[in-house]
């Protein structure tokens, strides 16, 4: 097919918005190129020959009469080797190449691929000649960095015989490396495939989600955690921590892969990232966090369009790694900044406003949007192996003025199932994380897996926790009108042993370096010294001890300090004898 | 100045508010600047807001008010609206829209540039790191501003964010060195008294020499505020990336550009939004507040301290909150701490910045920085419920720790929040400062700071003394 054929001209300019005229052969969803400084735009509707366009760049300057052309394929992800370790805007374009073109601020009309197919790979195939493969088949691998071995697949749609493979050795990632002969003829594979970004890619079965995503982080492990190949949102007003909690998740979750999407957000956060992964180091394999993690900045000065493809963009490059077999974390701050670009073009489009402004079709677009989640298992033809991956996806939520009845948040709640709401009282108080343990909910049921994995019993503790904290919030009521001495003693030590699960557990040091990252043995060891002294507590004062003698033993200031006393080396170990000294010194 | 070349048109179909729509034009572009000419001979300033291939919609920074369907002429001068920028534009008073109003005429060469300007990549950019000493001792101390932040003050009707805008960009250093800023000062829509305040201070300082003044006041044309903030950061752009100054933007008042977008918008008949403002507003506000930071291989820097004023000083309003969301922080002055005398009336704990936490501590300010400011945070925001509790049941009936609270919350307010309007305060003396109110509470109270800590800077102060 000829693109030529396609030659139309704009007849209108609004904003990111373009209309052009003489479109009829191209398709609803096409990557068009818009005037004569070739940016980069999307078809969103069509009428006879009429093709409205959004378009990912700025458009001043632009003038009705300058040519479209269309690209004759959806707005798609390029999917190869070479992904990890890069930053990209929200159309995969990668910013460090960019800066070679354009330096210090952003150029337009500037057309650079994602992954260059000059770039050379050390290959080792894993098939032979006759092998029956299809979509997702692994056809050799590469190390992409020194964390991941990339996995080289048949693109999705592909099937048959393969009748060529290349065999080990430096290769160009543009070169075939294997021939499958398919009913529709011989098709050449290279390392590098294409995805349109709003097209799910195809699972052959998805798995319940049962197994917790461990992040280091107390209040969700151990409180509200959420499940690989889960949902999550993060919802709170400005200052409250979102982007801190994002922070702390993407360095620290138990993943294979972490594609972080800054989605209409701060420029200077964006470089914190930047500089800061590089720096940090994998808890587990020592290896800087940088060589399993992929940056979208999409910040919000950019233009709006782009941040709205920037999330797709974004999961489209996760499902792949998915594919491999691979645990894949999806962050995306901030969701909101994301509905707000469906809300402004579709207000360029004078489309009827639904809730608030926003276009009627927002809740299906979340919904499209965290169904991309999951657990999955990928299948192999021919007996082939099975391997498993999942894609957890975790979303920012910035509620105007904090308001957590506000449409983004309210359709969210309906597609994840772990919900993480962040308060302002507790961000002015310095409370951080600053989720809130009465809003916030996980509906995954992970107690089989700590049941098996873990040695003392988490079920057990978090339900003491959980109704140690609901007496103490109707507690608070009744202190907020009479004081806390009016109180019996036994309800006193119920506040007591509340403040130590607020203050020493749910309280975490984002910046400490020892309370970072809190591993799961310490989670637990830790909860069951503050429950241990509850109980002891609670037997002191039946043996007639005064209750301000018992708030003022030595070891209560030691729980206070024990998440950055006691290191993540032998914590179960030095807790146990904690929680000894807690119980001896109660009980003389 | 006259523009020459151009095409003229003379459709002229819908006048509108702000808003006019010219038919039958050719070869006109999205953003293009054009020049009205009105049947009595002025001309009036422009730009394209939506372009067909035979309508264009323009909007006209002096309103549409006395602008006639018959007599009136649209010039579209083929080129975005650009200012000329250069070094000599420092000292100088110019207008919302870049034209000298000191009398003086425009300086002589320069670079043009796009006053839209474009978005820096993310990659470029420098984290920012160095602590600027306010000598505030309540932003120095909890809220630390950092070379290249953007940190707006949220302020309401009658507080005085003048004053503090103006007694920081008098006192700013970066810390440890005499280095001070060029100050670009962008006012949109201000009374003239305001506008004279600012002026005065800079010039009483002497620092109006090595200042840029942008004034659009509440009596110019409306549309004019939304180019007033983007011809100011053009030149703090050029001044910073070329030539190496470190700048210090005071946009005031960003609430008064809001309005006149929204004014802009309805006269469009755009699809509203959240009390009115359009759908685009926080992309809108993004293209001018991340025109800010440090970039890799310039010397230069911005820092912006736009100003707004809450609406019924409501914080939630959307001026606020889409800001806020897009700042690296905000200083919220307090209605409350004012009418108690407090100066500056800067509340704390709604205040926020968020890049202090790579900038302080350590070798970079005091190692104690850090947990002090995280302590002062936790205990001041445990005195509101405690002050609430004593109404009810009597200051009496309080714990002694409850007790203590009280005594340290209102000296931190009359003794560390307050200080004089020239006072200015290293960062050395606030912590000092804080340790000082500090001391009012137990020990045991104190769980931010570390033991060590304690043991080093702790002194156990039983009452505060009366110095008012």
């Amino acid at each position: 097919m000829s693109l030529q054929e396609d030659i139309a001209v704009v007849t209108r300019v609004n904003g990111p918005v373009v209309t052009a005229s003489g479109m009829g052969r191209a398709c609803l969803g096409d990557q068009v190129e818009v005037g004569n400084e070739k940016l980069t735009g999307e078809i969103i509707t069509l009428e006879h020959d009429v093709a409205t366009i959004q378009v990912y760049e700025d458009t001043i300057g632009l003038k009705p009469g300058e040519p479209v052309v269309s690209r004759g394929e959806p707005l798609s992800a390029v999917l190869g080797p070479g992904l990890l370790k890069g930053i990209y805007d929200g159309i995969q374009r990668p910013l460090e190449k960019l800066r070679e073109q354009s330096g210090v601020f952003l150029g337009r009309g500037l057309n650079v691929p994602a992954i260059d197919p000059d770039s050379t790979w050390d290959y080792e195939p894993a098939l032979k000649p006759g092998a029956r493969v299809a979509g997702n088949t692994i056809l050799g691998r590469v190390q992409e960095t020194a964390l991941v071995k990339h996995a080289i697949m048949v693109p999705p749609g592909i099937e048959g015989e393969l009748v060529w493979a290349a065999e080990a050795g430096n290769r160009r990632a543009g070169d075939p490396v294997a021939r499958v002969a398919t009913p529709a003829g011989e098709r050449e594979v290279t390392m590098i495939q294409r995805w349109p970004i709003r097209r799910p890619r195809p699972v052959s079965r998805r798995l319940p989600p049962r197994v917790p995503m461990l992040t280091g982080q107390r209040v969700i492990d151990f409180f509200f955690p959420v499940a690989r190949g889960g949902a999550a949102a993060i919802p709170g007003g400005f200052g409250t921590g979102k982007t801190v909690t994002q922070h702390q998740l993407a360095k620290w979750s138990d993943v294979d892969i972490i594609v972080y999407i800054g989605c209409g957000e701060r420029g200077n956060e964006m470089t914190q990232v930047l500089e800061e992964f590089p720096a940090l180091k994998d808890p587990r394999s020592g290896r800087p966090l940088m060589e399993r993690t992929l940056l979208i900045a999409n910040t919000s000065n950019m233009p709006v369009t782009a941040r709205e493809a920037s999330i797709y963009t974004g999961i489209t490059m996760a499902e792949y790694y998915r594919d491999m077999g691979l645990h894949v974390a999806v962050m995306a701050d901030s969701t909101s900044r994301w509905a707000e670009a469906l809300r402004e073009i579709s207000g360029r489009l004078e489309q009827m406003p639904a809730e608030e402004g926003y276009p009627a079709y927002l809740a299906s677009r979340v919904g499209e949007v965290y169904e991309r989640a999951g657990r999955v298992e990928v299948v192999e033809p021919a007996g082939g192996a099975v391997r498993e991956g999942s894609l957890t996806m975790v979303g920012a939520v910035s509620p105007p003025g904090g308001d957590f009845s506000e449409p983004v948040v309210t359709h969210t709640k309906r597609f994840v199932r772990a919900f993480w709401g962040l308060d302002r009282d507790l961000a002015s108080a310095r409370h951080f994380p600053s989720i809130h343990w009465n809003t916030s909910y996980s509906e995954y049921d992970v107690s089989a897996w700590y049941a098996e994995r873990a040695e003392l019993p988490w079920s057990e503790l978090r339900r003491r926790a959980t109704d140690l904290l609901k007496e103490d919030d109707r507690l608070q009521n009744i202190v907020k009108l009479i004081g806390p001495d009016a109180l019996p003693d036994r309800q006193r030590v119920v506040l007591e042993t509340a403040r130590m699960i607020k203050e020493a557990f749910l309280q975490q040091g984002a910046f400490s370096a020892v309370d970072s990252y809190c591993p799961i043995e310490k989670q637990l060891g830790m909860m069951d010294v503050i429950l241990s002294f509850h109980d002891g507590a609670q037997k002191a004062l039946a043996s007639g001890r005064p209750v301000f003698e018992i708030m003022s033993a030595p070891v209560v200031e030691r729980i206070f300090r024990m998440k950055e006393e006691v290191g993540a080396d032998q914590a179960a170990d030095r807790l146990a004898q904690l929680k000894k000294q807690v119980s001896d010194s109660l009980a003389d | 100045m006259q523009a020459s070349g151009g095409r003229t048109y003379r459709d002229v179909q819908r006048v509108q508010g702000p808003i006019l729509v010219v038919e039958r034009v050719a070869d006109v572009a999205y953003g293009e600047r054009v020049e009205v000419l009105c049947a009595d001979g002025t001309r009036r300033r422009g730009s394209v807001l939506d372009i067909s291939d035979r309508r264009a919609v323009v909007q006209v920074f002096e309103g549409g008010t006395g602008l006639s369907l018959r007599g009136t002429q649209v010039r579209f001068l083929g080129e975005p609206l650009r200012f000329t920028v250069s070094r000599e534009l420092l000292g100088r008073v110019l207008n919302g829209a870049g034209e000298p109003l000191d009398g003086c005429p425009k300086p002589f060469g320069g670079v043009t540039r796009g006053i839209y300007g474009s978005a820096i990549n993310p990659v470029m950019r420098d984290y920012p790191m160095d602590v600027i000493e306010t000598g505030v001792s309540v932003i120095d101390g909890m809220n630390t501003l950092v070379r290249g932040q953007k940190l707006p003050i949220f302020s309401g009707n009658g507080l005085p964010h003048n004053d503090l805008a103006a007694q920081i960009a008098r006192q700013a250093r970066i810390r440890g060195t005499d280095e001070s800023f060029a100050v670009v000062f962008a006012a949109m829509g201000i009374k003239n008294d305001d506008a004279a305040f600012f002026r005065e201070e800079l010039e009483r300082t002497g620092a109006l020499e090595n200042a840029t003044m942008f004034i659009n006041l509440a009596s110019d044309p409306a549309e004019e505020r939304l180019v007033t903030p983007r011809y100011a950061l053009t030149l703090a752009e050029h001044l910073a990336f070329d030539h190496g100054y470190h700048v210090l933007v005071i946009l005031t008042d960003m609430t008064n550009y809001c309005e006149s977008l929204r004014e802009m918008t309805s006269a469009r008949g755009e699809v509203p939004s959240r009390k009115g403002y359009p759908g685009y507003l926080y992309s809108d506000l993004a293209e001018i507040y991340e025109r800010c930071g440090r970039v890799r291989g310039a010397k230069g820097s911005i820092t912006q301290i736009p100003i707004l004023t809450m609406p019924n000083d409501d914080i939630t309003h959307p001026i606020p909150d889409l800001t806020g969301y897009i700042t690296e922080g905000q200083i919220v002055l307090d209605r409350e701490l004012h009418q108690k005398g407090v100066y500056p009336p800067i509340n704390p704990l709604p205040s926020l910045s968020r890049i202090m936490k790579d900038a302080i501590g350590g070798t970079r300010t005091r190692e104690d920085h850090p947990n002090t400011a995280n302590q002062l945070y936790s205990s001041y925001s445990a005195v509101g419920g405690i002050r609430s509790l004593a109404a009810i049941v009597g200051a009496d009936e309080l714990t002694a720790a409850d007790r203590a609270h009280l005594e340290f919350g209102d000296a931190f307010e009359r003794e560390f929040i307050a200080q004089p309007r020239d006072l200015r305060r290293t960062v050395e003396e606030t912590l000092d400062l804080a340790w000082r109110t500090l001391g009012l509470l137990p020990r045991e109270s104190l769980h931010r700071v570390s033991e060590k800590q304690i043991e080093e800077r702790y002194a156990r102060r039983e009452k505060a003394e009366e110095n008012r």
